[in-house]
């Protein structure tokens, strides 16, 4: 991020995660609200932030659909994407919500394992992820997972940015509605799928995005010849390098 | 309507109002370090003349809070403070105060416990109003319906940058009295009062026949007594929480919180003629 030319605050408040760093965010922003403006990159925040990200990630399923129909001459049967609040997931979904046949798929961080504080799974309680009920955090009224007393429960992934107790409150909504469906991978499973991509396609995934391609692998004996997939590789693994090379390079 | 003339709320400031006099309201965050401990503290803060005590419901993201009071937050929790339990200690404090006291929360944990159970328990327990800081007015429709149908003040947050529009739907939302943010910004003691807070107080006094509360970098009896004649009362939280913090000994913390509401009591007294001179 320096080397793009950003300030970086590093933040130390609270579990040092995404959620505490938003708080901070939101904290400075009030306190400067004269002089600058609110940036997210993510689908959460009080209304109308979430529509606002979501308008804005839309291109990646506009382009994605002109592209698909140029190529192929048909829809796809399925869209893959990685939720942490959830931006590029409903970026891509967004322009498909209406082709009732396309099947949308959130993978979540299943992280090390199903207990509170283990994962970051708000929408795989179906595969025994625990904590995930509707609340409000940083304005946001969706599912949040947290303790019985309503306190933000702290969660664990991989990815930093799918490390995030609350989703996007319109992936709660389809979810809600059945249009969307989500489950969760674990840190290992992301992992894995780096590992594969990486030297068959020489693109190294970011680990949020290594993600989905873990959910999509974990598919793959379901999926029936016709099927037409996309799955978006929503970043690169630069960022990620200093995690790969701790996790990765005692291998070697 | 007879309700809120008789809410211990509405006695204090109309008794504030008869006296010319400007009301210390204090915060405190429940729990830090323990819940019994915070007993203590509201039971001295009344003893030394506070008018109302808000006490601050921990919450593990506390957004509208500077560091102060985000690390009070911390402790209360790791002392095991849950809504519930700070429910339990107004009853306590019930026993022995009739201090009007005021529940001041974020709203997820009040959602958890449910919105009719919150407003039955923490009414039968004897609060007198409740803030939270996170709760829009235009989301707030069910939760003033049920706050009022058990007598609970719902007080809303005005800040610098509230438009008149908005001004108008948050005196509408509050009852009880109206808490004016002085500057924008997070919680947090500061040295000086903004320029432009008499024009803000001013302005504001078009939209509301509600006593007003002004609050956030408040601490000090020169603070005090500046607003006098401006406004009904001034909220003082994070200067007590520092002193909690740096007490050695929950008495030692008891003490520092009594010289600090005397002092800013002195202040709000002495301010009675310049009241009456802009009223």
């Amino acid at each position: 991020m320096r080397m793009l030319g950003a300030e970086v605050i590093g933040v130390e408040s609270g579990s040092r995660t995404l959620k505490d760093a938003i708080n901070e965010a939101m904290r400075d922003w009030v306190t400067n609200v004269r002089t600058s403006h609110y940036l997210l990159g993510s689908v959460l925040g009080a209304h109308p932030y979430p529509t606002m990200v979501r308008d804005f990630q839309a291109v990646i399923g506009r382009e994605a659909r002109a592209q698909i129909l140029e190529a192929e001459k048909r829809l796809p049967t399925h869209l893959y994407a990685c939720v942490g609040g959830g931006s590029n997931s409903i970026g891509l979904f967004y322009e498909f919500l209406k082709d009732a046949d396309v099947k949308l798929v959130g993978i979540e961080a299943g992280g090390r394992g199903n207990g509170l504080g283990e994962h970051a799974a708000r929408l795989a309680a179906h595969q025994g992820f625990s904590g995930a009920r509707p609340g409000v955090l940083q304005g946001t009224y969706t599912y949040v997972l947290q303790n019985e007393d309503g306190q933000i429960a702290s969660t664990h992934s991989i990815s930093a940015g799918l490390d995030y107790p609350a989703i996007g409150p319109e992936h709660a909504w389809l979810a809600d509605q059945r249009r969307a469906e989500y489950a969760a991978v674990s840190d290992q499973a992301a992992l894995d799928a780096a590992q594969l991509l990486s030297p068959t396609e020489g693109i190294i995934p970011a680990l949020e995005s290594a993600h989905a391609l873990a959910g999509l692998i974990e598919r793959l004996p379901q999926f029936k010849p016709s099927d037409l997939v996309i799955m978006n590789l929503s970043g690169r693994g630069d960022k990620d390098m200093d995690t790969y090379t701790r996790l990765l390079g005692k291998l070697t | 309507m007879t309700i809120a003339l008789t809410s211990r709320i509405a006695r204090r400031f109309a008794d504030l109002r008869a006296a010319g006099e400007l009301g210390i309201i204090t915060y405190i965050t429940a729990g830090d370090p323990t819940l019994s401990a915070t007993r203590d503290y509201v039971l001295a803060l009344a003893e030394a003349g506070a008018d109302v005590i808000e006490l601050g419901v921990p919450f593990s993201d506390p957004l509208a809070d500077g560091p102060t009071i985000q690390r009070a937050s911390e402790r209360a929790l790791k002392s095991g403070t849950t809504l519930a339990g700070v429910i339990a200690l107004v009853h306590q404090i019930r026993q022995s105060s009739q201090v009007p006291l005021v529940l001041f929360s974020y709203f997820n944990p009040i959602l958890q416990m449910g919105l009719k159970k919150f407003a039955a328990v923490a009414s039968e327990a004897g609060a007198d109003g409740v803030l939270v800081t996170d709760l829009t007015p235009e989301e707030s429709a069910e939760y003033r319906e049920i706050m009022q149908a058990h007598h609970l003040d719902t007080i809303f947050l005005a800040a610098p940058t509230s438009t008149d529009e908005r001004l108008v739907k948050i005196a509408a939302c509050s009852s009880g009295f109206l808490y004016l943010i002085s500057r924008t910004g997070v919680t947090g003691a500061k040295e000086a009062l903004p320029d432009d807070l008499p024009a803000l107080l001013r302005r504001v006094r078009n939209f509301t026949q509600l006593p007003i509360a002004v609050g956030f970098g408040i601490s000090l009896p020169v603070h005090v007594s500046v607003l006098g004649g401006l406004a009904d009362a001034a909220v003082v939280g994070s200067a007590l929480v520092s002193e909690i913090e740096k007490a050695a000994s929950p008495e030692a913390a008891a003490t520092a919180l009594r010289a600090r509401v005397r002092a800013l009591k002195e202040a709000a007294s002495q301010g009675l003629s310049r009241r009456e001179a802009t009223r």
